[in-house]
């Protein structure tokens, strides 16, 4: 699904790297998770996965379904099935937040040329889901994620991908700023996705997110690269002895 | 479905946004031109031009003087200077008039006898001038709203839908040049009671050129069986277009008129100054929807509309109420500053606001409110957005006199800047005569944030979709007050105004 070689990452502004070297591949169908200590470039990964400006790809490729994605505009990514679940989901004022779904549902499915759904077919489908993840029609009515509680964002954001269904989901610190009863709710609403034709790259800090959505395989990042790789063991041990034993082990 | 169309309404932007964006592709929709034979009088503004505009329209004789008076005054009148606009001088006597249709020489007796070229136009603008095809694109899912329109293209109204059935309900509503021969104590009572003759440089000028216009009364007790709309079209070369409004609701009438405006895309700059005058007695209640879309010039501010323009309304009775919304998003220069004087006790102005001025283009526009009585109750809400090198400007004044005792205003002024080229600038202007008044002014300044368009970006809109939501999210509460209909083409126009103002 997701192929990510030899990834070469700095900022365009300044002279700084951050990925020196990622190496990547997520099988379609698995949850891949992403653990380590801050600044190690997890975010910087899922930005320029989907397509923020401000990063230099200087070099490697990242193809999602063979298809190099790092030169497509953000949205063409999308509409390609990338989907990222933002750690700070933005709010947009006077947006409702039916509107905003109902606009980038439609505007994806143009741009894969099918039919855009009608009023009532998105209302009923919404509904549905929405029902699933908790969110209230009130929710749904209120501007996007303004005056959203932390736990409402983060399900605001789960619902938005089920209503895109995209094939490859990226979460970037979904469980940050969530009581433990929200972050079962939003795992709930994740494994609700778990599917044979789609593919998770959950990035998080904790062991205890992944208690909930049970990776395939675990990744240790540290410093701009992978430097190492195992089952969900290894997100154990993490939590047991923390980064440093590691760090130091791989160093 | 009522749930469904809640939705749609009321939540900024929506499919025919997106739809009208990815249609239009970056070109001023309304820019072409009726090939028509156009009858002009000769170039140049004097009295006998005066005259001639007057006998034209078949007016009677006090009609010509107080045109006369007003033209003598403006030639001692200095063109104001004071606004943030700049422009180059206006040559008043390198202007056309009066401009009209050869075809509406002799005035068609129903719409059946009109060019049907210019029906044609009308159509292709959208607007449904037969009463048979009424209601396409303005017909609301209940079916049973429905919009009279009066069409002025050029200097001349070309029809009037709709006549008969207001008639039976006592409502006159006709161009003002019929006004005046049909309804001459009407017209003389109230015509320049609200914006005299001597009010500004353009209101004057006005007053002396003014070719035609709407002329609504709703009587007494009167609610206003449908919408009513004049729909203005400029369309000849080089032809100033001044029109005229006369609203008249009379005690306890209601009516909601709705005002739109295009003209064709050209070189060199057109000049436009109206006049609308809206006078309510005790109880009665108007709304004045604008949408404004004059040719905005292009992109190296080439061509385009100067828009000057006086509209006031006169709560004269006891417990009447006004509101005014506009969405101005054409005009290469815009000054305009629709205002209230809430002169009966307990009686309520509102101004709603949306400027988009993108490219070249400079708005400077805002409402006066004027508390004379009272109880007297204001709300302003502006938005202004601004993009490319464009400069916008909101200018208002609240002003509360010794009487108007417990006078409450609220003022909330946003201006949104796309770029980093263009200006937004928010000139205030309150004075407080008495002790009891409240007085309430919130500003904000923001722009549209790259992370907001990143998160709509990512979620599959292109990047003028995403500002286009933005902003419409930016202008809901403005855009909510508008009836239906115009509330659709406005969030369509936002859209379409701010085309190629990104990346």
């Amino acid at each position: 699904m997701l192929e990510i070689k030899n990834l070469h990452v700095g900022l365009e502004e300044e002279d700084k790297q951050i990925l020196k070297g990622v190496n990547l591949t997520v099988e379609t169908g698995k949850v891949h998770a992403i653990m380590g200590p801050n600044g190690s470039g997890k975010s910087t990964l899922s930005y320029v996965l989907s397509g923020k400006d401000g990063y230099e790809v200087t070099d490697g490729t990242a193809e999602l379904e063979g298809t190099d994605i790092l030169d497509m505009e953000p949205e063409e990514r999308a509409a390609a099935g990338l989907f990222l679940a933002f750690q700070y989901p933005v709010e947009i004022p006077g947006v409702g937040n039916m509107t905003f779904l109902r606009t980038a549902v439609n505007a994806q499915r143009k741009a894969r040329g099918e039919e855009e759904l009608s009023a009532a077919e998105f209302l009923k489908v919404v509904r549905e889901k929405a029902k699933s993840l908790k969110i209230d029609a009130d929710m749904l009515k209120r501007p996007v994620n303004v005056g959203f509680s932390g736990g409402e964002k983060k399900r605001n954001e789960i619902l938005q991908m089920a209503m895109l269904e995209p094939k490859m989901c990226i979460l970037d610190e979904t469980d940050s700023g969530l009581d433990v009863d929200a972050m079962k709710l939003v795992a709930e609403g994740v494994n609700a996705l778990r599917d044979a034709g789609r593919s998770f790259l959950v990035i998080t800090h904790y062991q205890r997110l992944l208690d909930h959505i049970k990776p395939d395989v675990v990744h240790i990042m540290a410093d701009g690269k992978i430097v190492k790789t195992g089952g969900p063991e290894l997100a154990l041990e993490v939590e047991n002895n923390g980064y440093a034993d590691i760090l130091a082990e791989v160093a | 479905m009522a749930a469904l169309d809640d939705v749609q309404v009321k939540e900024g932007v929506d499919q025919e946004t997106v739809e009208a964006v990815q249609s239009v592709g970056g070109k001023y929709k309304y820019g072409f031109e009726t090939d028509i034979e156009i009858e002009y009088a000769p170039k140049g503004l004097n009295e006998d031009i005066v005259r001639l505009i007057s006998e034209k329209n078949n007016e009677p004789e006090w009609m010509l003087e107080w045109r006369l008076s007003a033209y003598r005054r403006w030639l001692q009148m200095e063109e104001p200077d004071w606004a943030m606009v700049d422009y180059p001088e206006i040559d008043f006597q390198d202007q056309y008039y009066y401009a009209r249709p050869k075809s509406m020489a002799e005035k068609p007796k129903s719409l059946d006898e009109v060019d049907p070229k210019l029906l044609e136009t009308y159509a292709k603008l959208g607007i449904p001038l037969k009463e048979q095809a009424l209601l396409a694109g303005v017909e609301a899912p209940e079916g049973d709203r429905r919009v009279a329109v009066d069409a002025v293209f050029d200097s001349v109204s070309v029809g009037t839908t709709f006549k008969d059935e207001l008639a039976k309900a006592g409502v006159i509503f006709c161009s003002i040049s019929e006004a005046i021969q049909d309804h001459p104590e009407l017209v003389k009572k109230y015509l320049g009671s609200v914006v005299p003759q001597s009010d500004n440089y353009y209101a004057t000028l006005n007053s002396a050129v003014f070719s035609d216009g709407s002329f609504v009364y709703i009587p007494e007790g009167t609610k206003c069986p449908m919408e009513l709309s004049t729909y203005f079209r400029i369309n000849a070369e080089n032809t100033g277009q001044f029109e005229r409004t006369l609203i008249i609701a009379d005690k306890g009438a209601y009516v909601s008129y709705l005002e739109g405006c295009t003209a064709p895309q050209r070189d060199i700059a057109q000049l436009h100054a109206a006049v609308v005058e809206l006078v309510l007695l005790e109880d009665a209640e108007i709304k004045y929807s604008t949408v404004q879309n004059w040719f905005p010039g292009d992109e190296e501010g080439k061509g385009g509309i100067y828009n000057f323009v006086t509209k006031r309304a006169d709560c004269r009775g006891d417990r009447s109420k006004v509101m005014w919304t506009q969405v101005e998003t054409g005009s290469a220069v815009t000054w305009k500053y629709p205002s209230c004087i809430l002169r009966g006790d307990d009686s309520q102005g509102e101004f709603y606001s949306i400027a988009i001025a993108n490219n070249m283009q400079q708005a400077d526009t805002g409402t006066k409110m004027i508390h004379l009585g009272k109880n007297t109750k204001s709300r302003i809400v502006s938005k202004g957005i601004s993009a490319g090198k464009a400069q916008n400007t909101y200018r208002g004044l609240v002003s509360m006199h010794p009487k108007a005792q417990n006078g409450r205003n609220y003022t909330q002024c946003d201006s949104l800047l796309i770029g980093d080229k263009c200006g937004a600038h928010t000139v205030p202007y309150i004075e407080v005569k008495n002790n009891s008044a409240r007085v309430e002014h919130e500003a904000t300044t923001s722009k549209v944030d790259d992370e907001q368009l990143f998160y709509c970006r990512q979620r599959g809109m292109d990047e003028e979709e995403a500002v286009a939501l933005v902003v419409n999210g930016f202008c809901k509460d403005v855009l909510q007050a508008l009836p239906m209909e115009f509330a659709m083409e406005a969030q369509a126009l936002v859209a379409i105004s701010l085309e190629g103002s990104v990346g």
